[in-house]
């Protein structure tokens, strides 16, 4: 009895030692792929209608729902905050809470979000299926490096993408706010925007917002190629890669978005 | 035809008519051996196929020549290079003188035919377009499909993309050609175009073709030598003639299709009688 | 999709360039770029016994019209006051007996530096020192007056 628990949890603690290594090589795997892809940065840029095709996928065909999302968001966000600043007089202020929670966090963060779902999947599932096929590995037999020709100019162009994304985003929710705010709850729109304008710092704000979306950018479009390179040649390996690329996506946007804001917004209180 | 084969222990360096060599390569997946002890030798200007049930190691072959995959002992050596001591920018510069068929054709689903036969070409060359369409058609006409230079991929049938895919991988005029399961799922007409055109090419560009295939009637109709893997090693090599005559139990079980001999029917098991009366 | 070369791009340019546009009307419109651009300016020094909840980047208003804003604060250990340094934007003058007080705009709004100029004919140098000050005014501070005073006049009777 006590020597088939032993044998139990050595196993299971075999187990274990082998995932971690497993999972610790596929770390490792992963940052030569992300060294080799910035590596073949050149050739993704001197073949630069590659790149402004994968802009195209990535950044043009997000502009839907990325604008569709970023207007209700600005609305939802006037109508929450109009309620709650109404019990401390400060609806002037309505703005000025729209316009920071959309440049320091929610543009760069939903969008990042809803980047990562729409072109993150499908980068992932266009170079699995390319892994699949064996298209890669015959452009590698005809002396054509796929990660130069096919993984560097998505990177490139979902990282171009993402801030342009985080904007449009920013600014579709200030107009959303501007509709509910102004149009909607009468609000005097001279207030609106001067007290936005002068709480809405272009150092702080603008630029960490726009250093954020780029950074969430480089993980994202990081991680879509990496897993599409790495899945299984199979429908369920796929398939399971698609899902993992959103899946560590969003969870990386928002481990960084805290780490980013502890840095950048930190002095603030003060 | 006699001198199609040459012994693999003389030096590959000193003899220039050889195109490939494999001497004594082994080569593992994990724990899993593929080959063992592989040695052959594939002169120039000629057709070998490299037969064997699925999952022998034929295709581990076709990696090896292409610098896809290293051995981990003995050399594989292409006109007397050996391919896994190439860094990055050798293996690529070699690879510019191959040609590879993928099962099933591997063409770039987003590209048309006509793209897909030009990529090498605009890729590897400073050719001007008037000059790389004439080649482009050139190819196409080769393999009959002229009029299909501008479908999509989606758009062809299995017997179609195989030729195109075969166009694309003469695109270059290469020294060596392969070719991965070119017969699989074709039918009898697109057997017979495939198998002529290899033959066909090969003599009329002078390249060397290595066919990794299972089909042995057609095998044995267009190829100057052809080697018989199973479970790692070289079991039987000869020309068709020598085959079709050969008493060898596994050539004899491969060529005639018999369910059982040397390759076993019945996968490894506990005796029959005792596992269906056995207790659950 | 199989795109001509022509109309992908023009897409792409479209989007970098409605995407640039959002980024530059995120800059005018919604934050302060305009302002932030002119780094021409001249520094004054004022010196508080209580700065309140005054902070760095805060606006200096001479009639309720931004004039300039708070670059430093810090605590001098000899005379433990505040001392506050304003960048004020070239062009705008003080005379050296202008008044310094912090003030918040509305009940709850920002607490900002209000600059009274006086009546005096010399005007204050780059690194002029604010002689006249008032410090922000403490609502326990002021509340705790109230009740003294309240206790005073009660046992005063």
């Amino acid at each position: 009895m006590l020597s088939a628990v032993a044998t139990g949890i050595a196993d299971a603690l075999g187990r274990l030692g082998s995932v971690s290594i497993a999972a610790i090589a596929r770390l490792g795997y992963a940052s030569r792929f992300c060294v080799a892809v910035v590596r073949e940065t050149p050739a993704a840029f001197t073949r630069l209608h590659l790149t402004v095709r994968e802009i195209y996928f990535s950044g043009v065909l997000s502009l839907v729902i990325i604008l569709v999302s970023g207007l209700f968001v600005g609305m939802v966000l006037a109508l929450q905050g109009f309620d709650v600043l109404q019990r401390y007089g400060a609806e002037q202020s309505l703005g000025v809470l729209v316009a920071l929670s959309l440049v320091r966090e929610l543009g760069p963060v939903v969008a990042g979000l809803l980047f990562a779902s729409r072109a993150g999947s499908a980068i992932t599932a266009e170079i699995g299926l390319m892994k699949a096929t064996e298209q890669l590995s015959a452009m590698e037999m005809m002396a054509v490096d796929p990660l130069a020709r096919v993984v560097a100019p998505r990177f490139w162009g979902g990282v171009i993408s993402m801030p342009l994304l985080a904007a449009l985003f920013s600014t579709m929710g200030v107009f959303g706010a501007y509709l509910v705010g102004v149009r909607l709850i009468d609000i005097d729109p001279g207030a609106f925007w001067g007290n936005m304008k002068s709480a809405v710092d272009f150092r702080f704000d603008i630029v960490n917002g726009i250093i954020k979306s780029v950074v969430f950018g480089v993980a994202v479009s990081m991680i879509a190629v990496f897993e599409g390179f790495d899945a299984k040649p199979t429908a369920e390996g796929v398939s399971s890669a698609t899902t993992r690329t959103v899946v560590e996506s969003s969870l990386a946007i928002l481990a960084l978005d805290f780490v980013l804001t502890v840095f950048m917004f930190r002095g603030l209180g003060a | 035809m006699s001198d199609a084969s040459v012994p693999a222990s003389v030096s590959a360096a000193a003899r220039p008519e050889i195109a490939v060599e494999l001497a004594d390569v082994t080569f593992a997946y994990d724990r899993r051996t593929v080959l063992d002890g592989i040695s052959m030798t594939i002169p120039r200007g000629r057709v070998v196929a490299i037969m064997g049930g699925s999952g022998c190691g034929k295709t581990t072959i076709l990696r090896l020549i292409g610098g896809q995959l290293k051995a981990r002992s003995g050399r594989v050596l292409v006109a007397g290079q050996s391919v896994g001591d190439l860094d990055r920018d050798a293996l690529y510069a070699m690879r510019r003188k191959f040609g590879m068929l993928f099962q099933f054709g591997a063409l770039f689903t987003d590209m048309s035919v006509y793209e897909n036969i030009a990529f090498a070409l605009r890729e590897h060359t400073d050719l001007p377009e008037e000059l790389i369409r004439d080649l482009v058609l050139m190819k196409l006409h080769a393999v009959g499909l002229r009029g299909a230079a501008y479908l999509m991929p989606s758009e062809l049938s299995g017997g179609m993309a195989r030729r195109v895919a075969l166009a694309r991988a003469v695109a270059l005029d290469p020294m060596l050609v392969m070719y991965d399961e070119p017969f699989a799922g074709l039918d009898p007409i697109s057997l017979g175009v495939v198998g002529q055109m290899i033959r066909r090419l090969n003599d009329a560009l002078g390249i060397t073709s290595v066919v990794v295939t299972h089909d042995v009637y057609e095998s044995l109709k267009i190829v100057d030598y052809m080697y018989f893997v199973s479970e790692g090693r070289i079991v039987a090599q000869g020309t068709p003639e020598e085959v079709r005559a050969s008493d060898d139990a596994f050539v004899r079980q491969f060529v005639d299709g018999e369910p059982d001999g040397p390759v076993p029917f019945h996968y490894p098991a506990s005796p029959y009688r005792a596992e269906l009366l056995a207790r659950a | 999709m199989n795109l001509g070369r022509t109309s992908l791009d023009v897409w792409v340019g479209i989007f970098v360039a409605i995407g640039i546009g959002a980024i530059l009307f995120l800059a005018l419109k919604v934050g302060n770029l305009v302002s932030i651009g002119s780094p021409e300016g001249y520094r004054l020094e004022a010196r508080f016994d209580n700065i309140g909840g005054l902070k760095v980047r805060a606006p200096a208003k001479a009639a309720g019209v931004v004039v300039g804003r708070v670059e430093r604060i810090k605590l001098d250990p000899a005379t433990y006051q505040a001392v506050v340094t304003i960048k004020i934007d070239r062009g705008y003058e003080f005379t050296t007996d202008t008044i310094a007080s912090i003030l918040t705009s509305g009940l709850l709004g920002e607490v900002y530096i209000g600059l009274d100029a006086g009546g005096d004919t010399k005007m204050l140098p780059d690194g002029g020192k604010l002689a006249k000050t008032q410090s922000a005014v403490i609502l326990e501070k002021l509340i705790g007056q109230f009740l003294f005073d309240k206790a005073a006049t009660g046992t005063g009777k």
